[in-house]
């Protein structure tokens, strides 16, 4: 299954932040899409799940989620989004239990989403207990739970220092090399960026347009801190976007 | 630089933080009790008070035993007690259910908002013949107007908690489709709860006030009945032993919920 956006455009009241987005993502790849800050990126992700109307256009989903998809458009929010009262597998718990998949079914994959994100030891610690990375590797485990057919990520790192950005990077491209997944990564870092995509779609400052779609070759994994070649791209993408952003920033003071 | 450390001029910088973070020191709040009624207990001997004005502390407590030996204090408390249980459990189910609608849905929201503005200031003892006349003299009246009392304030505090729930949250339930109901049940009740609970404090507390108005009128018997009759006696001891098992169960109440809110609320940082 892959996803296709049509002439998308969206308004908030009299403000247009999204104009003719045409865009594929294809299955198995990862979208980055970068852009100066307030141009519409979130607002994009939220639009492809259907956590928002665009005003024109139209997401498409096309072919059939994969067998055993129990929510084919998952999020990873920038925010972690978790319960906190409930413990890591009690988070996880919470989005299989409205499907009806018996306790051994749901026990099983519970078991498996921690054993790849690494959280076997964690399942009865809650929330407060866990660093801002781990609290992410929960969400992620838990996005991983529904076996979904896309998995939209808005900023999953930002919240995060720096080092452990680092280390949750390895870790999606290692989920990625043993079982690729569709995703679409919305960033204002670059050099996730370059890290983890497939291709990267630069957005204008607001209204955001699709300004250049740059792809990357090199595999995931191989791709390394100080790579000349990805150093390159960043620098290319940095260019693109250098005076959108300034100029996005000094229409913020303006505003 | 070791010698300008050295140097007259050198003050350590002042400490400017600390304070905001009230903890919880149980003793001290009983030792506030002790020191006020060991105080009033030694006015009240040294003729500084006299008995006219407050009752001796020691006589009061001469009083609750006898009140005690007497088997009258069960007659009076478990009546008292029962009242209290099913108005108060009425009206905070009634209020937590109104006040999670009026969070959730815009129609309920606008309409009863005011409603519930209207009622909150009527001063609900005032009400009691009203209630007497709907549900009669016996039980039902004072549970009435127990539980609409305690309506009211839970209804306020539901909404607000219910507001306060992280719409994030909220919004990642809806990602993963869960069903309305769920997002209800798992995300925006728990969510809730703190609010919930404190303000249970509240209208269990405004509870206890209207279990006295309520047993006014057609009760027999009742710590609220008990301390109408001593009060029209003029019978100071047995009106301060009413009063104070009375706080008591003010106490008890709080410490319930405290305890109810470090079982349900530990997860909070």
């Amino acid at each position: 299954m892959h996803l296709q956006l049509r002439n998308i455009a969206h308004n908030y009241d009299d403000m247009t932040v999204l104009q003719n987005i045409d865009l594929d993502i294809p299955a198995g790849k990862i979208v980055c899409v970068v852009g100066p800050s307030g141009c519409g990126k979130s607002t994009l992700l939220r639009l492809i799940g259907g956590l928002e109307m665009p005003s024109a256009g139209q997401v498409l989903q096309v072919g059939d989620p994969p067998e055993g998809c129990l929510n084919p458009l998952t999020y990873v929010f920038q925010d972690f989004a978790l319960l906190p009262w409930r413990t890591v597998e009690a988070n996880i718990s919470l989005v299989l239990e409205d499907h009806n998949l018996g306790s051994e079914r749901k026990e099983a994959i519970i078991a498996d989403v921690l054993s790849r994100t690494k959280l076997s030891d964690f399942r009865k610690a809650l929330p407060k207990q866990l660093s801002g990375g781990m609290k992410q590797r929960v969400a992620i485990a838990r996005a991983l739970a529904v076996n979904p057919a896309v998995l939209l990520l808005d900023e999953p790192l930002s919240a995060l220092d720096s080092q452990t950005r680092e280390l949750l990077m390895d870790d999606l491209v290692s989920l990625w090399s043993r079982e690729p997944f569709t995703a679409v990564y919305v960033t204002h870092n670059l050099h996730e960026a370059v890290r983890l995509g497939h291709f990267i779609v630069v957005l204008s400052r607001r209204p955001g347009r699709i300004q250049e779609i740059v792809s990357i070759d090199t595999p995931l994994n191989t791709r390394e801190l100080g790579d000349t070649e990805l150093e390159t791209q960043q620098q290319h993408l940095w260019t693109l976007m250098r005076d959108e952003a300034r100029a996005a920033d000094e229409e913020l003071i303006g505003a | 630089m070791r010698e300008e450390t050295a140097d007259s001029s050198a003050r350590t910088v002042p400490f400017r933080g600390g304070g905001f973070s009230p903890k919880a020191r149980r003793w001290i709040g009983g030792a506030v009790f002790i020191v006020l009624i060991a105080g009033i207990e030694l006015a009240t001997r040294s003729g500084l008070i006299t008995s006219l004005t407050l009752p001796r502390p020691s006589d009061v407590f001469s009083t609750f035993v006898a009140l005690w030996e007497s088997g009258l204090l069960w007659k009076h408390l478990l009546p008292s007690l029962s009242r209290l249980a099913v108005g108060a459990a009425m009206g905070a189910l009634a209020g937590i259910g109104v006040g999670i609608l009026i969070g959730l849905f815009t129609l309920v929201r606008a309409g009863l908002v005011p409603l519930v503005a209207a009622i909150f200031p009527i001063p609900k003892i005032a009400l009691l013949p009203l209630f007497v006349i709907w549900f009669g003299i016996d039980e039902a009246s004072k549970y009435a107007l127990i539980a609409f009392g305690t309506f009211t304030p839970t209804v306020v505090a539901t909404y607000g908690a219910v507001d306060n729930v992280d719409r994030s949250l909220i919004r990642m339930g809806q990602s993963f489709s869960l069903s309305w109901f769920s997002i209800v049940r798992k995300i925006v009740l728990p969510g809730a709860m703190p609010g919930i609970l404190s303000g249970l404090r509240v209208s269990l507390a405004i509870a206890i006030i209207l279990l006295v108005a309520a047993e006014m009128l057609g009760a027999e018997y009742g710590i609220g009945a008990y301390i109408l009759e001593a009060g029209s006696l003029y019978d100071l001891e047995r009106l301060f032993v009413g009063v104070a098992i009375l706080s008591i169960l003010g106490v008890l109440v709080s410490t319930l919920i405290g305890i109810l809110e470090r079982r349900l609320l530990n997860w909070r940082v």
